[in-house]
C-alpha cells in the first residue's frame, strides 16, 4: 500500500453490533491526511455508529481501527485516552455540558489536559470561540443559544485542544441553508488553517458536495459499504442504484422504472 | 360483488365501522374474488372511510382463500390515493415487534441477567470509589475538580439546612410528646430527656437526615446524570478522555460523605431543642434540669455511632443516585424513572443499613 503512510485513519473489516443485532459488517476504509472524508448513507445505516466506534464509545465486535498506524481498540484504556486526545468531536446536537456557560465548556478540556495558567486558558478559549464567531456569547448558557450557535459552540469545544483529527456528526442537520453554508465554509477554513483531517457523518447532499473530497457510502440493507469515493465522483460515476438514488435525490424504484424501458443509459 | 357505501363516514361523529363484520357477511354469502364499490350515496368522509377500507383489505387478504381483491375504481379519487399510500407502508406494519412473544423462561432469564449485570455494576462502582478515593488520598492524579466538589457540597449541605431543621425539630418534639404522655403515668417525667436524647443522637437524627437527602440529593443526582446521558454530555466527556467517574461521581460522593456528618450534628442539636421546647411546655420541668439530664444520658459513643452511620448513609445515598443515573436510558421517561428509583433505593437502603448497624451495635454492646 503506497498511501498507507499518508493515512490518518484506517478502518479494516469493522463489524459493529449492539448485543446480537449487527449494525454494520466488514466495513473498510481509510482517511487520507488533510482530506475531508464523508461517511454517507441513508437514515439508520449506522453512520453515527461508525463514529462512536472511532471515538471509543462502542467497542467493535470485530475488525480494527488504526489511528496513525496504532490499533485503537487493542490499546490499553490509558493509551486509548491518549489517542483520543488527537480527536475533536462535534456531536449531533452539540452535546454541550448544559450546567456550564459556553466559555466554561471550552475551558474544561484545557483545564483538564494542560498545565496552563488560567489567564492563558481564558485567552485560548476566547480565541476558539472567536474562530467560530461566538466571541460575544461566552457568558451565556447553552440553553440560551439557538441550534446553529450550539453547534458552533460544540465546534469551539472540539477545537479546544488543537486536535488534528476532527469528527463531525451531522454538522448541518437541522440548520437553515445559510447557517449550514456558513458552517461548511468554517469547516473548510479550519481544515486549511489548522491542517486537520476531518471526518464528516452526514446525509445533507449540498454540504457533502461542497466540502468532502473522499468518502464511503453505507447501505442499510446490506449493512456495509457499497461505494467508495468523494460525493461528487459518486454522483457522476457510481452505478449502484441506491447510491445513484441517494445522490440524485430520487426514489430507487422510480429510478429503475425510469431506466428500464429505455434499457441502459 | 358490489359494496354500497352510503351516508357520512366521519371518525368523530360516526366512529369507525367494523370491517370484520362486513368480511364475515361477504364470506357467508359465498365469498367474492373481487369487491367493487358503489359510492353514489356516499356523504362526507374522512379517515374513518379509509381506515375501514384498509382493514377490509387486510381482512380480505388474511382470511379469504384465494385473497379477495378490492377494485377501487368506484371510490373517490382522494380515498383511492390514500389507500394506495397506506398499502405502500403495509408490509412493515404487518410485522409487529412481538411484545410478549418470548416464552416465560426466556423473559425470566433475560431479567435475571439484567439484574445480575446491574448488581455487578453496583459492586464495580463501589470498588472504583474505594480505589479512586485511595488514589486521591495517596496523592495520585485524580480528574476531580475542587470547584465541583464545593458546588456539590453547597447544594447537598447548605441547601438542606432548612428542611433538615424542620424535619428533625418535629421528630424531636414528637418523641418528647409521646414520651411525656407515657412517662408521666410513672412520675418519671425527667426521663423524657433521656428518651429524646438517646433516640435522636443514636437513631433518628441520622436516619431522618439521610432520608431527606435521599429524596433531595440522591434523586437529583440520578436525574442530573440521566439527563446528561440523554444529551450525549457523558459521551462528550468520554470522547475527550475525561474519566466519568472522577469527574461526575467522585465529587458527589465526597460531598455527601462530608456533608452528612455535619448535617447529622446539626440535626441532633435541632432535634434536642425540639424535644426541649415540647417538654418544657407540656411537663413542668425546668430547662436546666432537662439539659442536665440530656447531658448525662448521651455519651460520646452514641455520637460516634451516629457519625459512623452518617458517613455510611452518605456514601450509600450518593452511590445509589449516581449508579442509577449512569445506567438510565435516554428518554424523558427514563430520567423520571431514574429519579424515582434512586429515591426509593436510597430510603430503603438507609433503613436496611440502619438495621444492620443496630444488630452490630447490639452485638458489640455499644
Amino acid at each position: 500500500m503506497s498511501g498507507a503512510q499518508d493515512d490518518r485513519l484506517n478502518v479494516h473489516g469493522l463489524t459493529l453490533a449492539f448485543g446480537t443485532r449487527v449494525i454494520l459488517r466488514e466495513l473498510s476504509f481509510s482517511v487520507r491526511r488533510g482530506s475531508i472524508f464523508a461517511i454517507m448513507g441513508g437514515s439508520g445505516c449506522g453512520k453515527s455508529t461508525v463514529l462512536r466506534a472511532i471515538i471509543g464509545l462502542l467497542r467493535p465486535a470485530a475488525g480494527t481501527i488504526l489511528v496513525d498506524g496504532e490499533d485503537y481498540w487493542a490499546a490499553t484504556e490509558a493509551h486509548r485516552t491518549e489517542i483520543s486526545r488527537r480527536f475533536g468531536v462535534l456531536f449531533q446536537n452539540g452535546a454541550l455540558w448544559t450546567s456550564m456557560t459556553v466559555a466554561e465548556n471550552v475551558v474544561l478540556p484545557l483545564q483538564m489536559f494542560t498545565q496552563l495558567d488560567s489567564a492563558s486558558i481564558d485567552a485560548l478559549a476566547r480565541l476558539k470561540l472567536s474562530l467560530v464567531g461566538l466571541g460575544a456569547a461566552g457568558e451565556r448558557m447553552p440553553s440560551e443559544l439557538s441550534g446553529g450557535m450550539r453547534k458552533r459552540a460544540g465546534l469551539a469545544r472540539a477545537l479546544a485542544l488543537d486536535p488534528d483529527i476532527l469528527l463531525f456528526d451531522e454538522p448541518s442537520a437541522g440548520l437553515d441553508p445559510i447557517t449550514s453554508k456558513r458552517l461548511d465554509d468554517l469547516i473548510l477554513e479550519l481544515r486549511d488553517g489548522l491542517g486537520a483531517t476531518i471526518v464528516v457523518v452526514s446525509h445533507e447532499l449540498p454540504s457533502l458536495f461542497a466540502i468532502c473530497d473522499d468518502g464511503v457510502f453505507l447501505d442499510a440493507e446490506t449493512r456495509t459499504a457499497i461505494a467508495h469515493g468523494s460525493p461528487g465522483a459518486l454522483r457522476e460515476g457510481c452505478d449502484h442504484p441506491t447510491v445513484r438514488a441517494f445522490m440524485t435525490r430520487a426514489r430507487p424504484e422510480q429510478l429503475t422504472a425510469m431506466e428500464d424501458p429505455h434499457g441502459r443509459r | 360483488m358490489v359494496l354500497h357505501l352510503t351516508g357520512d363516514w366521519i371518525a368523530q361523529e360516526t366512529g369507525l365501522r367494523d370491517a370484520a363484520t362486513v368480511q364475515r357477511v361477504i364470506a357467508e354469502a359465498g365469498g367474492a374474488a373481487r369487491l367493487r364499490f358503489e359510492t353514489g350515496e356516499l356523504g362526507r368522509w374522512d379517515s374513518a372511510l379509509v381506515a375501514f377500507l384498509h382493514a377490509l383489505r387486510r381482512a380480505g387478504a388474511a382470511t379469504a382463500e384465494p385473497a379477495m381483491e378490492l377494485d377501487d375504481t368506484g371510490l373517490p379519487e382522494a380515498a383511492r390515493r390514500l389507500l394506495a399510500l397506506a398499502a405502500e407502508a403495509g408490509p412493515s406494519a404487518a410485522t409487529p415487534a412481538a411484545p410478549n412473544g418470548d416464552p416465560l423462561l426466556t423473559r425470566v432469564g433475560r431479567r435475571s441477567i439484567a439484574n445480575w449485570a446491574g448488581a455487578v455494576a453496583a459492586v464495580a462502582l463501589i470498588g472504583e470509589t474505594v480505589l479512586r478515593s485511595l488514589a486521591a488520598l495517596l496523592g495520585r492524579r485524580v480528574w476531580t475538580r475542587g470547584v465541583d466538589v464545593l458546588q456539590s457540597m453547597r447544594e447537598a449541605g447548605a441547601g438542606a439546612l432548612g428542611i433538615v431543621a424542620i424535619v428533625n425539630a418535629l421528630v424531636g418534639g414528637i418523641l418528647a410528646f409521646v414520651g411525656a404522655v407515657q412517662l408521666r403515668r410513672f412520675g418519671a417525667e425527667i426521663f423524657v430527656a433521656d428518651l429524646v436524647g438517646i433516640a435522636m443522637v443514636r437513631e433518628m437524627a441520622v436516619m431522618m437526615t439521610a432520608i431527606v437527602l435521599a429524596g433531595r440529593t440522591g434523586g437529583a443526582y440520578a436525574a442530573q446524570l440521566a439527563t446528561m446521558q440523554g444529551n450525549e454530555e457523558i459521551d462528550a466527556l468520554k470522547a475527550l478522555g475525561i474519566p466519568v467517574f472522577d469527574y461526575l461521581v467522585l465529587p458527589r460522593i465526597i460531598a455527601l460523605v462530608a456533608m452528612l456528618p455535619l448535617l447529622y450534628l446539626y440535626a441532633c442539636v435541632v432535634g434536642l431543642l425540639g424535644g426541649l421546647v415540647v417538654s418544657a411546655s407540656v411537663l413542668d420541668l425546668t430547662t436546666t434540669a432537662y439539659i442536665e439530664e440530656t447531658r448525662r444520658a448521651i455519651a460520646g459513643t452514641q455520637f460516634a455511632l451516629g457519625l459512623a452511620k452518617s458517613v455510611a448513609f452518605g456514601a450509600l445515598v450518593a452511590l445509589a443516585g449516581c449508579h442509577i443515573g449512569l445506567r438510565a436510558g435516554r428518554s424523558a421517561a427514563d430520567v423520571g424513572r431514574a429519579a424515582t428509583s434512586a429515591v426509593v433505593a436510597g430510603i430503603i437502603g438507609v433503613i436496611a443499613l440502619d438495621a444492620v448497624f443496630a444488630v452490630c451495635a447490639n452485638a458489640l454492646g455499644i
